[in-house]
């Protein structure tokens, strides 16, 4: 075990554990956040994508050593003063999510390429966002959203 | 002893705290720490089991269904709030918990509007009534001079105005109104139900009530339930199919940190360890020895369908048969024949199985995602031997179910390791136990046959299905649950399973249906084990169908969409739910909304790399009706086929939220889509080798259609009558998918695919035959 200092949400955290743990683990179980969701354990689906320095990132395969002293968001963490975040009220004007397991990493990885292209083309979005796996198949409706964040933001 | 009653006291002392409008699951989470067992079932023929009214005029509905994601509780809010007459805003939907709301199943079969709808319109009219009644003794007036709108009620035509609300009325108050019914589902008071067109919040779209706090991260779901000394459990499965367990080194994790204890019993084998990081590493580090079993528990993959096809089966059902089939073959000018392949499909959700259980206070609560929390309960209770007033499940968001949950491995688990170890365990899959050891959607081998005689006529179809779906898993049975089968606790013979049958509206004078269930060696104890996988049959049957239908049409070089709707106008006859006009009336929208050009398939004449095609399938489920249009583009020189663009016309009779319906079906197209060109259990003869993303691919954003239209049809031939039905929504969409698509690509490119999924080295072989 050891000691960690984590930048999430804004908030400066200490944790203490082995240096291995993987970031999602810390995220949920020592600093209650409960977006960033376990789905493969393997970087392979998004469900536990967390922002760093403005990259999606998948928290599942990056060790809590990896993690200190960068900016970390979570889902948690991107309404600023109670005002949710264009990405995610597109997401509620689009009425996107089924069950909403995946969204956590959908939404964080829409923010991270609106970020970077305000005004990402279709084939642009599609590329971005394939990594991001949904088995209730919200794409067509994530695709919408997407679109409509970018409107909204431009 | 802590009842309901005290529960809601309880409930209504944090509403006061926090505000009327926020019971709501998250809520009951919040409180299900503060109510100890033991836990009595809510009574059905009890009002206030139903409907809570609170002094500032809202109301709490106590469902007992699940919502998966697809909106039933918002719908639920509708329906309810029209026969209630309250302002849909002012109300909210408890749902789930076996020992708060009424015990209604859970979720299943698309039924909670179908089914449950109508008790639930019919408490809410009932709560009306009694209100009214309530009401016109209040002012003293005959009820007949009272009118009621958003929960106020009005004295007709008096100056000044006298109103009070259903707060005013009863708020923190009991109804203390009996129900009749035999049955939950028979459940109602003696109020008639509204007609369709007086309702008001039923036909709009309101947002779903579930969508935000999925969105802003607020939510608890059951991955996050978490209590005051909770522990870690990873499950350690066996290697392969079969495997015995013959000794288990403990030694080689004791001495990890945060170890607690290995757990086994019979073959099942746990780990748990107080941190979650630390039960990952320790199920890794893990050293038991297994036997392999003697003989190979199923063929590999490569081999299956061969032994789905010449294996004996375990059960042959009774055919279904009108007319002739075998002298219309004799007299036949002309016979076609085909056969089609679909492998055994996985859930494969994006969430791995998880439940914790507490068994604090000596009784045990468990967190699930259920879909059937009751039966979850009852199926504990059962498993463990301990009185059923001493669990309960706290239902709470979760992963995609679509039947997964039905077989709950991971809340019988998390229930059995808590019992075991005296401590609140959570357990949770790993990717690779999920995607290996998930239940299965079932594999079949499906023969059709088809005869015209000399004018043309189809005269004759024959439908031969073999069906591996042997011991199909029942719904959280204590004694078909995997741990059930681990422990040894399971039952003695094998459900002997099903194959099911066409459920179209086509008329053919002489039409046969047969179907037989092969089992695979193994039955028990193996990953390859059948549950219900989202209209557990309806994808494989309407595949073989809608595919064989489209090569009859081409063989009468028909168009086929016109030949479809010859099939299905040659008789007029219909059934109580007007199925027959239903289905010409989704097959016609679809093919106006497409823009449907008449011809013949194949189109013909594409000579570019990539060519494209047009292909229709229809399904019926359940009294809902879908007709679906695939555009498909096919690469010629790499096999990869692009959906480029769907078309589905829906029928479920009345629509509660437009919206939210129509993203269901979409992303319940898709899901067909996925399973039409991605989907296939891979094992070989010993394990399935299906354990992550790349192994077990699925449809991404990358591959997702430019454009989806959803026609929302009501065939219905007499759309006044009041009591216009509501059916389900969840599932009916998925079934003509694979075919439109695989009717499609015969369009495009004059080869059938008759072999499920349309996996791009599959379509490229085909192509090159």
């Amino acid at each position: 075990m050891a000691s960690f200092t984590l930048l999430v949400n804004g908030k400066r955290q200490t944790v203490d554990v082995d240096p291995s743990t993987p970031l999602l683990y810390v995220l949920r179980n020592d600093l209650d956040l409960s977006g960033p969701r376990f789905g493969c354990g393997l970087g392979q689906c998004g469900a536990c994508t967390v922002l760093i320095k403005g990259e999606a990132v998948r928290s599942c395969v990056r060790t809590v050593q990896q993690a200190q002293n960068v900016e970390i968001t979570t889902l948690e963490g991107l309404a600023k003063d109670g005002t949710l975040h264009p990405v995610q009220q597109a997401w509620i004007d689009e009425q996107v999510p089924a069950c909403g397991y995946c969204q956590n990493g959908q939404i964080l990885t829409a923010k991270a390429l609106l970020d970077k292209n305000p005004h990402p083309t279709d084939a642009q979005i599609r590329d971005a966002m394939k990594g991001v796996l949904c088995r209730c198949m919200t794409y067509y409706g994530i695709n919408a959203a997407v679109k409509r964040a970018a409107k909204v933001t431009a | 002893m802590k009842t309901r009653r005290d529960f809601l006291k309880t409930s209504g002392l944090l509403i006061a705290s926090v505000g009327a409008l926020s019971l709501s699951n998250d809520e009951i989470y919040t409180l299900a720490a503060q109510a100890s067992g033991p836990y009595v079932d809510p009574d059905y023929l009890q009002l206030d089991s139903w409907i809570v009214i609170r002094p500032d005029n809202t109301a709490t509905f106590f469902v007992g269904k699940t919502d998966l994601g697809q909106g039933t509780g918002t719908a639920f809010r509708q329906i309810m709030s029209d026969e209630l007459d309250i302002a849909f805003d002012k109300t909210t939907c408890v749902m789930g918990s076996t020992n708060v709301t009424v015990d209604q199943g859970g979720s299943g079969g698309s039924d909670a509007l179908q089914t449950d709808g109508y008790p639930m319109r019919r408490v809410a009219a009932e709560a009306r009534r009694v209100l009214l009644d309530m009401a016109a003794v209040h002012f003293g007036v005959p009820v007949t001079s009272l009118t009621v709108s958003d929960g106020i009620v009005t004295v007709r035509g008096a100056t000044p105005p006298r109103t009070v609300t259903y707060g005013e009325l009863i708020g923190g108050k009991k109804f203390s109104v009996t129900l009749t019914g035999r049955n939950v589902d028979a459940t109602t008071g003696v109020a008639k139900l509204k007609p369709v067109q007086e309702m008001k919040h039923v036909g709009k779209s309101p947002q779903r009530d579930d969508i935000p706090r999925k969105v802003d991260g607020s939510g608890k779901w059951a991955v996050d339930a978490k209590v005051p000394g909770m522990v870690h459990a990873r499950n350690v499965k066996p290697p392969v199919a079969g495997a015995t367990l013959v000794s288990v080194d403990e030694s080689s994790v004791r001495s990890l940190p945060g170890f607690v204890r290995v757990v086994r019993k019979g073959n099942y084998l746990a780990v748990v360890c107080e941190r979650e990081e630390q039960a990952i590493k320790a199920a890794t580090q893990l050293k038991a020895e297994w036997r392999k079993p003697t003989s190979a528990p199923f063929p590999a993959a490569s081999e299956f369908f061969g032994y789905l096809r010449t294996t004996q089966p375990a059960m042959s059902q009774p055919p279904a048969v009108t007319g002739d089939v075998e002298a219309a073959f004799a007299s036949a000018a002309k016979v076609v024949e085909a056969d089609y392949d679909i492998p055994f499909q996985g859930h494969t959700s994006i969430g791995p199985a998880h439940a914790m259980a507490d068994p604090s206070n000596n009784q045990l609560t468990i967190y699930s995602n259920d879909m059937k929390s009751y039966g979850l309960r009852n199926g504990v209770a059962r498993f463990l031997n301990i009185p059923r007033e001493q669990v309960r499940v706290v239902w709470m968001d979760g992963p995609q179910a679509y039947g997964r949950t039905a077989a709950d491995d991971a809340g019988f688990e998390a229930a059995f390791l808590a019992h075991e170890i005296g401590k609140p365990v959570r357990v949770q899959w790993s990717r690779a136990e999920e995607t290996a050891w998930d239940t299965k959607g079932p594999a079949y081998a499906i023969k059709m046959r088809g005869a015209f005689d000399a004018a043309g006529n189809l005269i004759a179809l024959d439908y031969d299905a073999r069906a591996a779906d042997h011991n199909h898993l029942g719904y959280n049975e204590f004694d078909t649950v995997l741990i059930a089968q681990l422990t040894g606790q399971r039952k003695q013979e094998p459900a002997s399973g099903r194959a099911s049958y066409p459920t179209d509206s086509y008329h053919v004078d002489n039409r046969r249906s047969t179907g037989s269930v092969v089992p695979l060696p193994l039955a028990w104890e193996t990953p390859l084990r059948m549950g219900n996988l989202r209209d557990p049959d309806g994808p494989q049957v309407t595949f073989a169908v809608e595919s064989f239908i489209d090569e009859l049409a081409a063989a009468a070089k028909a168009d086929p969409v016109e030949f479809r709707l010859k099939l299905l106008q040659a008789r007029t006859s219909d059934d109580s739910g007007f199925k027959r006009a239903r289905s010409i009336a989704c097959v016609k929208a679809a093919a106006e909304k497409f823009g449907w050009d008449r011809r013949p398939s194949p189109k013909g004449g594409g000579t570019g790399n990539v060519v494209a095609g047009r292909g229709i399938a229809y399904a019926y489920r359940s009294q809902t009706v879908v007709a679906e249009i695939a555009e498909v583009e096919v690469n010629r020189t790499t096999g990869r086929i692009w959906v480029k663009r769907l078309v589905c016309a829906h029928d479920c009779g009345l629509v509660v939220n437009p919206v939210a319906l129509t993203r269901t079906i979409e992303n319940g197209i898709l899901h067909g889509v996925s399973r039409s060109i991605f989907e296939e259990v891979a094992f070989d003869n010993e394990k399935v080798t299906a354990v992550d993303w790349i192994t077990s691919p699925t449809l991404t954003h990358a591959d997702i259609p430019e454009r989806i239209d959803v026609v929302l049809v009501n065939g219905d031939p007499n759309p006044n009558r009041p009591d216009l039905p509501h059916y389900g929504a969840g599932e009916t969409m998925l079934k003509p998918t694979m075919a439109a698509i695989a009717n499609a690509v015969f369009d495009a490119t004059g080869v059938r695919l008759r072999r499920v999924p349309f996996r791009a080295p599959r379509v490229l072989a085909a192509l090159k035959a």
